[in-house]
């Protein structure tokens, strides 16, 4: 590697933030750029540099976002001295900071609030809380000269059940990160203001750890889970009911009896178990876990990985968080159980950068676990070793496609691999990787202790088990629910209060912005991936979005339309220009505006999204149309 | 000047036995029986089915080459036979049976497969990916280096129809699309397609970057990186629509890693990377390609022996390529190469054939 360096001065600031994180892991010698270390006594010519200097690429994302949360951007003195340090082009770290969103590459106030003007925020008056931001602090993403904070529009923050939502990101040591709602233009601006003055009055809002105990934290929570502390849940029955912080707690409800049985039983049996349980994917391909598992057993390479896939990003989706926030011991056994029966050494959680509490929690998790011996060298003394690290996103969509995921680890753009290989032989580091949603790997404890039949037992023949529903929009409890697949659409939202009083369901939008659009016709829907399936619409990760009578659906449509815009990686071209294509069609439309007759541009529509469909790398592309095309065609709002 | 083997040393033909200290020969302890050579591996087929015709072939190819050997043409734009394909166009996707098409430059054949190149479905996606591509980049130069054709006959041969999508959009700012922050854009109120349209970026004497050009097929980051030139130069930076092709920061080439080899110029399938001299003729409509030849020589300068492909125009160089099967360095050159020929054009005062 031909390594051209430019001479920037990195400021103390940023030298500071880069080697904090990098010299516990990497040493401090300043890679293989200037010829690594030199071995005078051996030869005098030795270098130490080459495979070994650029073998930690996939530090770059982490270092990334210790210089982002220093300093609140990242300069190119920042991106000079990180190149010299993992002994990476500073081209190609330029191309990675800039695809994420949480990242930026111009200089930017430290105090900045992104704020959710999604699906179920915008019902809530996200569009009322932007403008009256950009009064005060400007339009989005340009600040006033002078001023120390600035505004960001943003994708889905997964705090649905508290909207409108926005994460607050304060740059500094240590730097502030909290996502919160439901908020009004006041509060964002004091909360900024609490940011950079605040001594700490922003942090208290979640706190570091978030106290599992104040009545604030149990409203949030209630509202988080509607059901918690019910009797007869599954996947949420520690919530509300165990602190999430204490290994203690989670070892008195029924923690770890999971890990021990399964290693009682050995590998192959575990995952006979969880072959024979019939547990598909909770992630949205609904993929069967079992021979997942017994694929990745089955390969040869090592070192095998196992990863988590807590990069939830589908619009209207937040199940993910509560398991992640409210019982993380959960998932760090769940993924132990994982790595032994697929004999893997190594787990990431790959964590959405919105989620600054899951972080938290996580890590205190996984942190309690190594100091009993539960985590790292020798698990349970039973000779097998296991280490789980946590890769926090950057704040993209795509980084969720399960290689796109390996990419951001790898440090690399997320762009989507091609498939053949599948992950289970050509994974994370190109080694066999299991990669799991939250959701999914949660549900394997309880089928490692009580059995596949039991599991099995709820649900149907075509979807077994209980599933996490995300209901958001014009519901009287928005939250997170746990229902047997089989439970009917029209139940579900029951359970969630209803549609708000006096009003009616106008249309349903059923896994997020890839998913589809239902009408109130279809409320009998069982949800189940066979019915789904047969009804031409998909489960996905599980988000129901309710929207009543008042809804302007075509602003709906318009913003998921913008949403795909903005997410697609930009690697092939159905996606990367039929995205832009699309929501210029939908503007013409929404305009009035159309080019010929308004058929002429849903036959264009349907065009369009039939190559995108076919044609493109990933899922994101293939389904970047579902949810415009079903929304206009259900709502028949132009008709 | 060949030297004796020591007594007792059996040589095989073909061992080096050059002057000392070099003398290269077989070990003493080697057999004097000459091995016989490793069985030839068995080739390894597959029967599949292309275009309902039954054929076989080898089992390691990819689906574009094993249709190719068939004489069946796919046409392609940002795969080239030097580079690791990228399978991003999306132009030479075929049908398999799948739930979505395959791309088949990246894509390998198996046992009974099924491969449908220009069924309906097929033809929609690429007809769809030629407007898609026409309606947001200028492709007016893309075609006639590809290997395949050019994107002109490619739209004439699938329709394309790419106004469809609408009048296109007024060039951005230079720099507006560099500056472009992930996740974020302008609300298009749809009367015009948006395009990638800016101007070109002139930074040196060189090579001149038109980005307005650039249908993003990945083809120079590849050159410039790992596939050929090692350099690391330039990356994709941004996403989505903002994708681009950028420097560091879009700092000018000179102050970049750039080595100014040209091997992106060499590989760059519509004019977006460009000899400054071919674009200055271009912009005062002095480019005549019909009055130029094409010499092929080796390059001057060292002995590695490259092949140049001159391309002389009013007896002066105007570009200097490299053709990818030349087999010393398949179509990759130096500065010294690619851009040092300007001694050529010096003639002594007075001489007759002074220019």
């Amino acid at each position: 590697m031909d390594l051209r360096i430019a001479d920037i001065a990195v400021s103390p600031a940023e030298r500071e933030a880069v080697d904090a994180f990098l010299s516990p892991r990497i040493g401090t010698a300043r890679g293989g750029w200037d010829g690594g270390e030199r071995n005078i006594e051996l030869d005098g010519r030795t270098a130490r540099g080459g495979h070994e200097a650029r073998s930690h690429r996939d530090l770059l994302l982490p270092t990334l976002h210790a210089v982002q949360d220093r300093v609140g951007w990242i300069s190119p003195g920042a991106v000079a001295h990180i190149a010299r340090r993992l002994t990476v082009p500073p081209a190609e770290i330029f191309g990675v900071a800039t695809f994420y969103a949480l990242l930026s590459t111009t200089e930017r106030p430290s105090a900045a609030v992104h704020v959710c003007d999604d699906m179920a925020c915008r019902l809530a008056g996200a569009e009322d809380i932007c403008q009256q931001l950009e009064v005060t602090l400007g339009p989005a993403g340009h600040a006033q000269p002078g001023e120390q904070r600035t505004w960001h529009r943003s994708p889905c923050l997964g705090q649905c059940e508290r909207a409108p939502a926005a994460l607050f990101t304060i740059a500094g040591d240590p730097a502030i990160r909290v996502s919160t709602g439901p908020l009004d233009a006041p509060t964002i601006l004091a909360r900024l203001d609490d940011g950079v003055h605040g001594q700490g009055r922003l942090e208290a809002v979640e706190g570091p750890l978030g106290t599992a105990a104040t009545p604030e934290r149990l409203e949030q929570l209630r509202l988080l889970a509607p059901q918690a502390g019910q009797p007869g849940l599954r996947l949420l029955a520690r919530i509300g009911r165990v602190d999430p912080t204490s290994l203690t707690a989670y070892l008195a409800n029924g923690g770890y009896r999971a890990l021990r049985e399964a290693i009682a039983a050995g590998p192959e049996r575990v995952i006979a178990e969880v072959t024979a349980a019939e547990v598909l994917g909770r992630g949205g391909a609904a993929f069967p876990t079992g021979r997942k598992w017994a694929a990745a057993r089955a390969a040869e390479a090592r070192p095998k990985n196992i990863v988590c896939n807590a990069d939830e990003a589908e619009p209207g989706t937040f199940k993910d968080r509560v398991i992640l926030e409210e019982d993380p011991f959960a998932l760090v056994e769940a993924m132990t159980i994982a790595a032994f029966a697929v004999g893997a050494e190594r787990g990431f959680i790959y964590l959405r950068g919105e989620y600054p509490l899951a972080e938290a929690r996580m890590q205190n998790a996984i942190d309690r676990a190594r100091e009993k011996g539960l985590l790292g060298r020798n698990v349970l003394d039973t000779g097998f070793d296991f280490e789980i690290e946590i890769r926090r996103g950057g704040g993209a969509y795509i980084a969720g496609e399960e290689t796109a995921l390996f990419e951001s680890i790898e440090g690399d753009r997320p762009e989507p691999r091609s498939k053949p290989p599948f992950p289970v032989e050509v994974g994370l580091f190109g080694k066999p990787t299991v990669i799991n949603n939250v959701e999914t790997l949660a549900n394997l404890p309880h089928i490692v202790r009580d059995g596949a039949a039991a599991y099995a037992a709820t649900g149907t023949p075509g979807s077994r088990g209980s599933k996490l529903f995300s209901l958001s929009g014009h519901v009287a409890r928005p939250g997170v629910y746990e229902v047997p697949f089989g439970t009917r659409l029209s139940d579900l939202i029951e359970l969630a209060g209803g549609v708000r009083d006096g009003h009616q369901v106008k249309i349903v939008n059923i896994g997020g912005a890839a998913g589809s659009f239902v009408g109130p016709d279809r409320l009998d829907l069982p949800l189940t991936y066979e019915h789904a399936r047969a009804e031409g619409v998909t489960i996905g990760a599980g988000a129901v979005v309710v929207f009543d009578e008042t809804t302007d659906v075509l602003d709906i449509l318009r913003r998921i339309a913008a949403f795909f815009r903005d997410e697609s990686c930009g690697q092939c071209v159905p996606c990367r220009v039929g995205t832009v294509r699309q929501e210029e069609l939908l503007a013409r439309l929404i305009a009035h505006r159309p080019r010929g007759t308004v058929a002429d541009e849903l036959a264009l529509l349907d065009e369009l999204g039939r190559a995108m469909r076919d044609a493109s790398i990933c899922g994101l592309g293939q389904t970047a149309n579902s949810a415009v095309a079903s929304g206009l065609r259900v709502a028949g709002v132009l008709s | 000047m060949t030297s004796q083997p020591p007594a007792g040393v059996h040589l095989e033909p073909g061992d080096y036995t050059g002057s000392d200290p070099l003398v290269f020969t077989s070990s003493p302890a080697r057999s004097p029986q000459v091995p016989s050579a490793p069985q030839a591996r068995a080739p390894k087929t597959v029967e599949m089915t292309i275009d309902g015709a039954p054929v076989t072939v080898p089992d390691n190819v990819t689906i574009l080459a094993a249709c190719r050997s068939q004489g069946i043409d796919i046409p392609t734009l940002c795969t080239l036979s030097t580079l690791t394909p990228e399978g991003v166009c999306r132009m030479c996707v075929v049908d398999t049976g799948g739930r979505v098409l395959a791309p088949s430059c990246s894509a390998r054949v198996g046992q009974g497969m099924t491969v449908w190149t220009d069924n309906d479905r097929v033809r929609h996606s690429r007809k769809l990916v030629l407007e898609l591509l026409a309606s947001s980049v200028d492709v007016d130069l893309a075609g006639p280096e590809l290997p395949d054709g050019s994107i002109a006959r490619y739209m004439a041969e699938y329709g394309a129809d790419p106004s469809r999508f609408g009048p296109p959009s007024p060039p951005a700012p230079a720099g507006a699309r560099d500056a472009a922050e992930a996740g974020h854009h302008e609300q298009p109120d749809g009367s015009v397609a948006e395009r990638v349209a800016q101007p070109a970026k002139v930074d040196n004497d060189l090579f001149v970057r038109d980005y307005a050009k650039c249908i993003l097929c990945y083809k120079c980051v590849e050159a410039c990186g790992a596939d050929a030139q090692n350099t690391f130069a330039i990356s994709v930076a941004g996403r989505g629509f903002s994708a681009r092709v950028s420097t560091e920061f879009d700092v000018g080439l000179a102050e970049s890693a750039c080595v100014f080899c040209g091997n992106c110029i060499n590989v760059c399938p519509t004019g977006a990377l460009m000899f400054r001299s071919e674009y200055e003729l271009r912009r005062v409509g002095e480019w005549r390609e019909d009055d130029q030849t094409v010499t092929r020589t080796i390059c001057p300068y060292c002995g590695v022996g490259c092949t140049l492909e001159l391309h002389v125009q009013d007896n002066r160089i105007v570009k200097v390529l490299s053709p990818l099967d030349a087999q010393v360095t398949s179509g990759n050159l130096c500065v010294k190469g690619r851009f040092g020929f300007d001694f050529v054009h010096v003639r002594p005062k007075g001489s007759d054939r002074e220019a």
